[in-house]
């Protein structure tokens, strides 16, 4: 088990070096970094000297090296476009982002999990057949287009919940503010949340049915039943349970995609969180504000596929086995 | 005495786009209390339908469209489901074929035993676990109170069969209904899991349906056999005497089919001609008939029923001593030559 981990974190840690390396090429290469400093009256003189300070001029391997350096301290330099260091910028953005992708990953899961279960185990049901229409239209839809209808059908027409922003927020501890203790924040968060975890639940929701039609045919179900067990207990004890290994699969790599594609719902909703930053950022060409997102969504990745190999080993025994005797 | 089971003119069809399908017509048979009854037949023959239609886990859209089923003379095929299921597991117990499948990977031995066992008796979760334990050492399994928080993938084949075994005989049933319990096991362990079986069964008075196409394992278990053909009853009798001197053309073709050891290594195997016939064309009259060799006229238009033959019954109008139109005389000598007990009427009577 400790092996597994150990190693699995060796890996982690590879991925993460690949990834600095393309954060750090965008942050040297694309485009002059001086050029973006200085003003164009700056004579050419200044400039040498602003390179040697900034140590441009000593050799790639040296910067690279300087450069996870700093990222390992959470440095990532000044930010261009607000003369602010990246990972304040980042720090201030970081609670609104992860609160709007654990509510809505959260969403698609309680949501998505037990319509799964229903349509597997009432495929012929008319309510059944009307969760998958509706699955359809969350996967086939634009994460954009849901946006802009919630609001224009909620906030516009009906007038029940904020069409933008985070509402009211509280300062935790340190620079973490968070919305979800204040009504108009939790108010907020309802339609963003749903956008951006339609298309999860939608995913979600259609793989635990796909996963109980195919359980629900093997063999231990039908002795299960032949043992005269309870119908809860067949379905929820030993079939969901099975289907379990996927679904948490799926879920821990969306998780991550939900982070990193907020961008557009940040952006349909103004919810100032690293995506909107981002999306700023790219715009004003602030190469250090994109090469630190670029590592933190690399990092979150890394980290949740790693939780995710932790938790099969504690649903599904054989895995852990098969580690121990290999 | 009331058998265990009794099966009167069952009938399981299978409703299809392109007509409905009688995978089981007309089908009656009993089994005494304590008594194996072997099934056999070949791949199709409905062995296993019978099966999971006697402990009422048809797969939709199969169903039982006629006769009845009677426990200990209790009719059990009209049951609700909630009722039908309280007969599972504590009244009729099953075995399945694949013990490697038949086990749920993601619980130790001992949930699903004592799961088992709380769902059937009133019991403490620590006398379940007592009694998971004692299953465990019956059916042979070595250090049990240690292996009962194994998880399956963790026991051999025969080990896990024996797993099963436990499992299916956790509230001591009436009935076992084991379909190819065997099937998917090594040539070794065929015998002692079957000889185990036998002896538990034995020991509670269980009576035993012992679904095979094994007739070795038939032979050495069974009390009686059934043979069944296209869905249809063909021959039932003692299991002696189905094998030595069987009294329907289909069975007597399968017993010839069946190699020996003693015989002339030269000499071709003996198979029947011909496959059976799928279940949307079995033919009118005796299915059996395009490839028996002794049919004649009336097979091909009128149905048999089982009719005394010998200590058996078998399913052909060649033991039929009432019967208007007697067979043609080199038939009934054909068939007298390979042991078929035709009547004297018949015989006379045959042109």
């Amino acid at each position: 088990m400790l092996a597994f981990a150990l190693r699995r974190l060796v890996q982690a840690i590879g991925v993460m070096l690949v990834v600095s390396l393309i954060s750090f090429v965008l942050f040297r290469f694309v485009g002059d970094p001086v050029n973006q400093l200085v003003g164009v009256d700056t004579s050419p003189e200044e400039r040498a000297a602003l390179r040697e300070a900034l140590g441009l001029n000593d050799p790639v391997l040296v910067q690279f090296a300087r450069f996870i350096g700093k990222a390992v301290q959470f440095d990532f330099g000044i930010s261009y476009q607000f003369k602010q260091s990246v990972a304040g910028l980042i720090g201030q953005r970081l609670p609104a982002t992860l609160e709007l992708s654990f509510v809505s990953a959260l969403f698609a899961l309680l949501v998505g999990v037990p319509m799964g279960v229903y349509t597997g185990l009432y495929r012929d049901t008319w309510l059944a057949r009307a969760f998958l229409a509706v699955s359809l239209i969350g996967v086939s839809l634009p994460t954009f287009l849901i946006g802009i209808l919630l609001i224009f059908v909620v906030s516009v027409n009906l007038g029940w919940l904020p069409s933008f922003g985070r509402g009211e927020t509280v300062r935790v501890f340190g620079s973490w503010t968070t919305g979800l203790v204040t009504a108009s924040g939790l108010q907020s968060l309802i339609l963003p949340s749903i956008t951006l975890g339609l298309f999860q639940m939608t995913l979600i929701m259609r793989l635990v049915r796909g996963e109980m039609l195919e359980v629900l045919r093997t063999d231990y179900i039908k002795f299960a039943r032949a043992r005269g067990l309870s119908r809860r207990a067949i379905n929820f004890g030993h079939a969901l349970k099975n289907t379990l290994v996927p679904v948490i699969t799926i879920t821990g790599l969306q998780i991550g995609s939900i982070i990193a594609f907020a961008i557009i719902t940040e952006t349909v909703f103004q919810w100032p969180g690293m995506g909107l930053l981002f999306l700023q950022a790219v715009q004003s060409v602030d190469i250090p504000i994109m090469a630190a997102y670029l590592l933190l969504i690399a990092f979150l990745f890394v980290l949740i596929n790693f939780l995710v190999d932790l938790l099969y080993v504690a649903v599904d025994p054989r895995i852990r086995i098969g580690e121990a005797t290999r | 005495m009331t058998p265990t089971l009794s099966v009167r003119n069952l009938r399981v069809e299978i409703p299809t786009r392109r007509g409905v399908l009688t995978a089981i017509d007309d089908l009656s048979f009993d089994i005494a209390p304590g008594e194996v009854l072997g099934v056999v037949g070949e791949s199709g023959a409905g062995k296993s339908i019978t099966g999971t239609a006697i402990i009422g886990l048809l797969e939709p859209p199969a169903r039982i469209a006629g006769g009845e089923i009677r426990l200990a003379g209790e009719r059990i095929d009209d049951l609700s489901a909630d009722a039908m299921r309280r007969v599972r597991g504590r009244r009729i117990g099953m075995i399945f074929q694949d013990p490697l499948t038949s086990l749920n990977p993601l619980y130790r031995i001992g949930e699903q035993l004592a799961e088992t066992i709380l769902t059937h008796e009133r019991l403490s979760q620590r006398a379940a676990t007592d009694k998971a334990r004692r299953l465990l050492e019956e059916v042979g399994i070595p250090a049990a109170g240690d292996r009962l928080s194994s998880y399956p993938h963790q026991f051999s084949g025969g080990m896990r069969q024996r797993v099963v075994i436990a499992l299916a005989l956790a509230a001591d049933p009436e009935l076992v209904v084991a379909d190819e319990p065997t099937t998917a096991l090594d040539v070794s362990v065929q015998a002692q899991i079957i000889t185990l079986l036998k002896r538990l069964c034995a020991e509670r008075g269980a009576s035993v349906m012992l679904i095979t196409h094994d007739m070795g394992v038939i032979a050495e278990t069974a009390d009686r056999v059934c043979v069944l053909y296209a869905g249809r009853l063909a021959e039932i009798g003692p299991v002696r005497d189905v094998v030595k001197r069987p009294q329907h053309p289909y069975t007597h073709g399968l017993m010839a089919a069946i190699p020996t050891l003693h015989g002339d290594p030269d000499e071709t195997l003996r198979q029947i001609p011909g496959a059976m016939p799928r279940l949307d064309a079995i033919p009118p009259g005796c299915p059996f008939n395009p490839r028996c060799d002794f049919a004649y006229g009336r097979c091909g238009s009128e149905r048999p029923e089982p009719l005394d033959a010998g200590k058996s019954r078998a399913a052909c109008f060649l033991h039929d001593a009432d019967a208007a139109e007697a067979p043609p005389a080199d038939t009934v000598r054909a068939a007298r030559a390979v042991g078929l007990e035709v009547p004297q009427k018949v015989a006379e009577a045959a042109r």
